[in-house]
């Protein structure tokens, strides 16, 4: 899949530079590509989804009987270009399918067909060899390195390197053993190393890629709350035009009675406006460009999650992502890197802060944690201390951290150093004859009163001094909670951390609010009571007990990595496992609606220059007053006609690009979001026509038949 | 003049809409039920304290609107048989359908000449119980409306006969009351006199009916109603008869309607939100009335043009400001009284009243109508351009489904529909052109401005159509009808799909309906909808006739 995905697209952090972008020109190739399945789309069976095309397409067929009846060129021309509407509208839709047929298409090569060997019994040594179809839920297979896991399920004994490139497409392998939250395995993926048991938990058929496929392919979409909706004032629109440019025959037919001096023209006779140019009127008046392209916006949208790795399991989870007030947002991984980080030595009296650096880099060489890791970091960025290898101190005796000494380090020329929990090295020193100072207590006191965690480092006898290891907050965390809050979005963090510590790095990270201690019940409380003041929320989770939160939240994004519970209960699963992401879901969720009222505007909005050039057209021949109505000067009544429909039509196309892409975002307050939108759009929408049919007219007043 | 006269109505409607708002605000929330109204509840056998859901809310509507109807046309056919005939003859069946239609709609549409056709019973326990309790119901609906976005988690939107009796018992009856006695102070008339004969100057004689004129008068204006008491309407002097009347009758047909946000504001707990309706509706409506002063001040046409101003069809006591004031204001809400004559306006000038019509008469529209039309062009308008914000539509914490939706855009819908098809119909069809009194596209637009009137509930006509034949009756009661009470029922269908929901708390990303950006959006959404829908139809009747020059 790796190949598949737009190389910038993934790489690029979107929400790094504040906006939601990717995507480019359209490539006329990938037009012509999705031709094929855009004439497919005429038939009028599958078309009836989109009742606002259908008009087009039964006003298409119309003409193209009155066409052959009285032949013109200007007939002809309309109902080529009446036609032509019809396909565009269906290019994009598929142009915006045909991204996610490619990525089925790896997708599919992925799931071969593979055979399995299944165990007899759970705990039996024997297996049968069947074919990855007939496994049933609860099944074990035993999988070795090397082979290819049958289907969906949780690793019940052993651990194991896999290869899951083919789903999500990052080639590093990950390690999957059973128990905890790293238990899922995914059909498809490969096992690089040992031996694991697998239980099967999908059922025949339903596997995560075969949903991946029917997902990215567009298989089995349903338009979406808001889609359906819109669908309806769409609806409704259309009946209005329908309904007044019919009736608009009778007045045609009356006034052009009353007037029976004037002699028939091309638009108008004394049985009314000639069919082709009413249906001409209709068709540029009812809102076909969003009407061509609603669904192309929503498949985009869920395409560019797909570009994020994210797969969404409906349509209606991303336009909650746009709804969402509040995002619950885990501590660890997602506002804090993963692991503390030495920030501070703080020695007692009597010692320097060298001297305390020194010890504590050396009681860590050796220490391969990261907090180790990052103590010997800090040793040599802030003191000029140079790592030094295990193997260089050769009369270095190495002393391991264990569970139960709670404190690692080293012994070397004669001193026993050591660094670990305040409690347990305070112990060790007086066990060896020394007495900590009350210093020591309230250093490590008001380390732990800041949020901090102490690792206190002492010489055999006496301390030296106090680790101070923070929770390192990630670079430009602030900003985007800033930019949330902007947005109204409440952020909240989750963390197992006591309250104390919980708040300082709440403060420092600028959430709105924090959850400490956070049982999973405690998760799910806070989602239901956000949920009772009408706040949509969204969260990630990874373990089977976030799977009821997972469940409840509105967005409820499950980690690739995590057991197959919590998978199964989110409607979204991010296959880079990396919970900052919630913030991007989000702002995709915004831009897919921005978008859809964008179009609907525009739509709307360019009516205007079509009766400007349309009405005066019609009716000039009966009142020659109405020509002043032709503010563009439109050539002759043909040529405006023909120029609002070639713009009608050619609109679409234009607009494909910005479709599939979303209009641009940038997180800010809804009134600023709307005054840019409509002045884009809704303003834009009222004058860009005026514009374009001028010019179109300027070009094709010279066809022949146009005057 | 015509600024001094518009400014002091825009300040007295300033310094009144608040008190008056507020004053309905407690009407309609209070607990307190009046010995006069428990009265009423015991004798109609309905208990105030109970909540409906929307469905029985329509249903009870229906019924009271159905009843009404069935006596109303009653006592038109039976007129001979009651008293206070004055020996007038049994109205005409369609005649009396559509009258009956008429005023139980709140169109108050007249095919008819009063003071010849119907007696003083008709008038008294017919016409003007129809102008309040008609007018009442408009206010019910607009009350229920504002529940739905007001209440959480309910099904219920109060209960009509509570509303429609404090309507008419605690805000139309005072005001009506001491309204009547002011125009009787400015000279109108109010007696159960036997018509005198007069010799007019040209030697022939002239029999002038009086009556309670008054009385009839002050509903008519304050219950945005419209129907004469004389043929003449508003330009006859007994109903009208001078300026300041005239001044007096606009204020009271602009009251209502203008304060209503206010009590919606109220309501929903955000007096800012009313206020952004107010101004919706205020600016659309000073827009209107200014251009209607430019194009009759100025006058389009040759002979107005050579006496300075349009004065054909206006009364020389009012003049031609305050003739396209009273106009604009008779034709923004659901009025549809008239003192002077449409038809006679310049084109433009008559476009506007039309076009005031085809907003939905929204603003400030009839009587609750016009605050129930609003909000739901606020819904459409939150809906469009609400996605822009990155959020489904809401509206006032409500959301903006699928449901909502296709009940505000069936609301939409059915005006412009019955407009168009009625005026297709007429205009295709030998009995409909056969009303026609002039050629040209003046016409059109008469036939237009009747189905536009009738189809909006207005009343007011261009009155060179002949429209009392049968087929206009029956066609043009079908359209009062249709577009009084379709849109109710889908009025109150939103208004219980609103109150079910639990509100969605105001953020920083919810879309701000407060801002004069709001307001600008929806008038924008308004006036460009309209236009679009009525645009072809416009062209061919007083556009072509405004450029026929």
């Amino acid at each position: 899949m790796t190949t598949q995905v737009p190389a910038p697209a993934r790489g690029a952090a979107p929400g790094r530079n504040g906006r939601v972008g990717g995507g480019g020109l359209l490539d006329p190739r990938r037009l012509l590509v999705s031709l094929p399945s855009a004439l497919v789309k005429l038939n009028p069976a599958t078309l009836w989804r989109n009742p606002v095309m259908l008009i087009v397409e039964i006003g298409a067929a119309l003409t193209t009987v009155l066409a052959i009846l009285d032949p013109s060129f200007f007939a002809w021309a309309i109902v080529v270009w009446l036609w032509l509407t019809v396909i565009f509208a269906n290019l994009a839709e598929a142009v915006a399918e045909g991204r996610g047929k490619a990525q089925a298409a790896t997708l599919r090569a992925a799931k071969r067909d593979t055979t399995a060997r299944r165990l007899r019994s759970r705990d039996s040594a024997e297996w049968d060899v069947v074919g990855a179809p007939e496994l049933r839920q609860d099944d074990f297979v035993v999988v070795e390195a090397g082979e290819i896991i049958p289907g969906d399920g949780d690793v019940v004994e052993g651990i194991a390197s896999v290869d899951e490139s083919a789903i999500t497409g990052e080639s590093a392998p990950v390690i999957r053993e059973s128990g905890g939250d790293r238990s899922a395995v995914t059909g498809g993926t490969k096992v690089l190393s040992d031996k694991i048991i697998v239980r099967i938990t999908q059922k025949p058929g339903e596997s995560f890629v075969d949903r991946m496929i029917a997902l990215v392919e567009g298989a089995d979409r349903q338009k979406t709350p808001n889609e359906i909706a819109l669908n309806i004032l769409l609806a409704a629109l259309t009946i209005i035009f329908l309904v007044a440019t019919v009736t608009m025959q009778s007045f045609a037919i009356h006034s052009k009675n009353i007037n029976p001096g004037v002699p028939d023209s091309l638009a108008l006779t004394g049985d009314g406006v000639t069919g082709v140019v009413l249906v001409s009127l209709l068709v540029c008046l009812i809102p076909t460009t969003i009407g061509a392209l609603l669904s192309a916006i929503g498949i985009a949208g869920m395409d560019r999650l797909v570009q994020r790795n994210v797969l969404a399991m409906s349509g209606r989870a991303v336009e909650a992502a746009g709804d969402v007030g509040t995002l619950l947002l885990d501590k660890t991984g997602t506002i804090t890197l993963g692991n503390r980080q030495a920030a501070e030595f703080v020695p007692v009296t009597g010692v320097t802060e060298e001297a305390l650096a020194e010890a504590a880099q050396l009681s860590s060489l050796a220490d391969e944690t990261p907090e180790g890791r990052s103590i010997v970091v800090y040793a040599k960025d802030a003191y000029g201390l140079r790592e030094r290898g295990p193997g260089e101190l050769v009369n270095a005796k190495w002393v391991p951290f264990t569970a139960q000494t709670r404190m690692s380090g080293v012994d070397l020329d004669g001193r026993e150093i050591r660094k670990g929990a305040a409690t347990a090295v305070m112990k060790w020193v007086r066990d060896n004859g020394g007495h900590p100072t009350d210093e020591v207590g309230h250093i490590v006191d008001g380390i732990s009163g800041s949020g901090g965690t102490p690792l206190v480092v002492a010489d055999r006898d006496h301390v030296l001094g106090v680790v101070h290891l923070k929770d390192v907050v990630k670079q430009g965390m602030r900003e985007r909670f800033d930019e949330m809050r902007r947005m109204g979005i409440r952020t909240v963090m989750i963390t197992g951390d006591n309250p104390l510590t919980a708040r300082a790095i709440a403060d420092e990270a600028g959430v709105d609010d924090f959850l400490a201690e956070a049982t999973p019940e405690d998760k799910l409380a806070l989602i239901r009571k956000e949920q009772e003041g009408g706040r949509l929320v969204a969260m990630t989770g990874d373990g089977t007990n976030d799977a009821p939160a997972l469940a409840q939240a509105d967005v409820g994004v499950a980690m690739n990595t995590g057991t197959s519970a919590a998978k199964e209960a989110g409607n979204m699963v991010d296959l880079d496992s990396n919970p900052t992401k919630l913030i991007e879901i989000v702002e995709i969720g915004k831009q897919l609606l921005i978008t859809r009222g964008a179009l609907t505007t525009f739509s709307i909005a360019n009516d205007i220059a079509k009766y400007f050039a349309i009405i005066p057209a019609m009716f000039a021949a009966v009142y020659p007053g109405l020509d002043a109505l032709n503010v563009m000067r439109l050539a002759s009544p043909q040529s405006a006609i023909l120029s609002a429909v070639v713009f009608n039509a050619t609109v679409i196309v234009a607009l494909i690009p910005l479709a599939l892409r979303g209009v641009r975002y940038r997180p800010s307050s809804a009134s600023k979001l709307l005054s840019r939108n409509l002045y884009v759009y809704g303003l834009g929408g009222i004058v860009a026509p005026f514009a374009g049919i001028k010019i179109i007219d300027l070009l094709i007043q010279f066809l022949p038949g146009m005057s | 003049m015509a600024a001094l006269f518009i400014a002091s109505l825009v300040l007295t409607l300033a310094l009144v809409h608040k008190p008056f708002g507020d004053y309905m605000y407690r009407v309609y929330t209070g607990d307190r039920h009046t010995p006069p109204e428990r009265l009423v509840y015991r004798l109609i056998g309905v208990r105030p304290g109970t909540e409906q859901r929307w469905g029985a809310y329509a249903r009870s509507l229906l019924a009271f609107s159905a009843v009404s109807l069935l006596v109303l046309y009653g006592l038109q056919r039976l007129q001979d048989r009651l008293w206070l005939s004055l020996g007038l003859p049994p109205v005409t069946d369609h005649i009396a359908w559509n009258t009956a239609v008429s005023f139980v709609t709140n169109t108050n549409w007249q095919a008819y000449a009063g003071e010849s056709t119907m007696g003083h019973l008709v008038q008294m326990a017919g016409l003007a119980v129809q102008n309040f309790v008609s007018a009442a119901v408009g206010m019910a609906v607009a009350i229920a409306l504002v529940r739905g976005f007001a209440r959480r988690n309910t099904d219920t939107i109060g209960n009509f006969w509570v509303d429609l009796v404090r309507g008419a018992v605690r805000v139309l009856l005072p005001i009506a009351f001491v309204g009547a006695l002011v125009l009787v102070a400015g000279g109108l008339v109010q007696n159960f006199a036997a018509p005198h004969e007069l010799t007019t100057l040209t030697g022939g004689t002239q029999s002038v009916t009086g009556g309670p004129v008054a009385s009839q008068e002050v509903i008519k204006e304050l219950g945005t109603n419209g129907g004469g008491f004389y043929n003449a309407n508003s330009a006859h002097p007994f109903e009208n008869g001078t300026s300041w009347t005239n001044w007096f009758e606009i204020l009271l047909i602009l009251v209502i309607p203008f304060s209503l946000p206010r009590t919606f504001g109220k309501m929903v707990g955000q007096v800012r939100q009313g206020y952004a309706i107010l101004a919706v509706m205020a600016t659309i409506a000073l827009v209107s009335v200014t251009l209607t002063n430019v194009f009759e001040l100025g006058g389009g046409a040759t002979v107005p043009q050579a006496v300075g101003a349009a004065m054909e069809g206006k009364e020389v006591r009012f003049g031609v400001a305050d003739s396209a004031t009273f106009a604009a204001a008779t034709t923004l809400t659901s009025t549809g009284a008239v003192d002077s004559f449409h038809d006679s306006y310049t084109p433009f000038g008559g476009m506007m009243t039309m076009f005031n019509m085809m907003l939905g008469e929204v603003a400030p529209g009839g009587v609750g109508s016009g605050l129930y039309g609003m909000l739901v062009l606020a819904v459409i308008t939150v809906f469009v351009a609400g996605l822009m914000v990155g959020r489904t539509p809401e509206y006032l914490g409500k959301k903006i489904g699928s449901r909502e939706i296709k009940l505000a855009s069936m609301y939409f819908l059915v005006t412009p529909i019955l407009v168009l098809v009625g005026t297709a119909l007429a205009m295709g069809n030998e009995a409909g052109l056969a009303g026609l009194l002039n050629g040209g596209p003046h016409g059109l637009s008469e036939v237009l401005y009747a189905f536009t009137s009738a189809s909006n509930n207005n009343g007011s006509a261009f009155a060179g159509l002949t429209v009392n034949t049968p087929w206009y009756d029956v066609a043009l009661g079908l359209c009062m009808l249709l577009g009084r009470f379709l849109p109710i029922i889908f009025v109150l269908g939103l208004a219980g799909s609103l109150a079910r929901q639990t509100p969605v708390p105001e953020s920083a990303g919810t879309l701000p309906t407060h801002r004069p950006q709001f307001v600008g959006m929806v008038v924008g959404v308004t006036v460009i909808l309209v236009a679009l829908t009525f645009l072809p139809a416009l062209a061919l009747g007083p556009i072509a006739e405004g450029l026929l020059s």
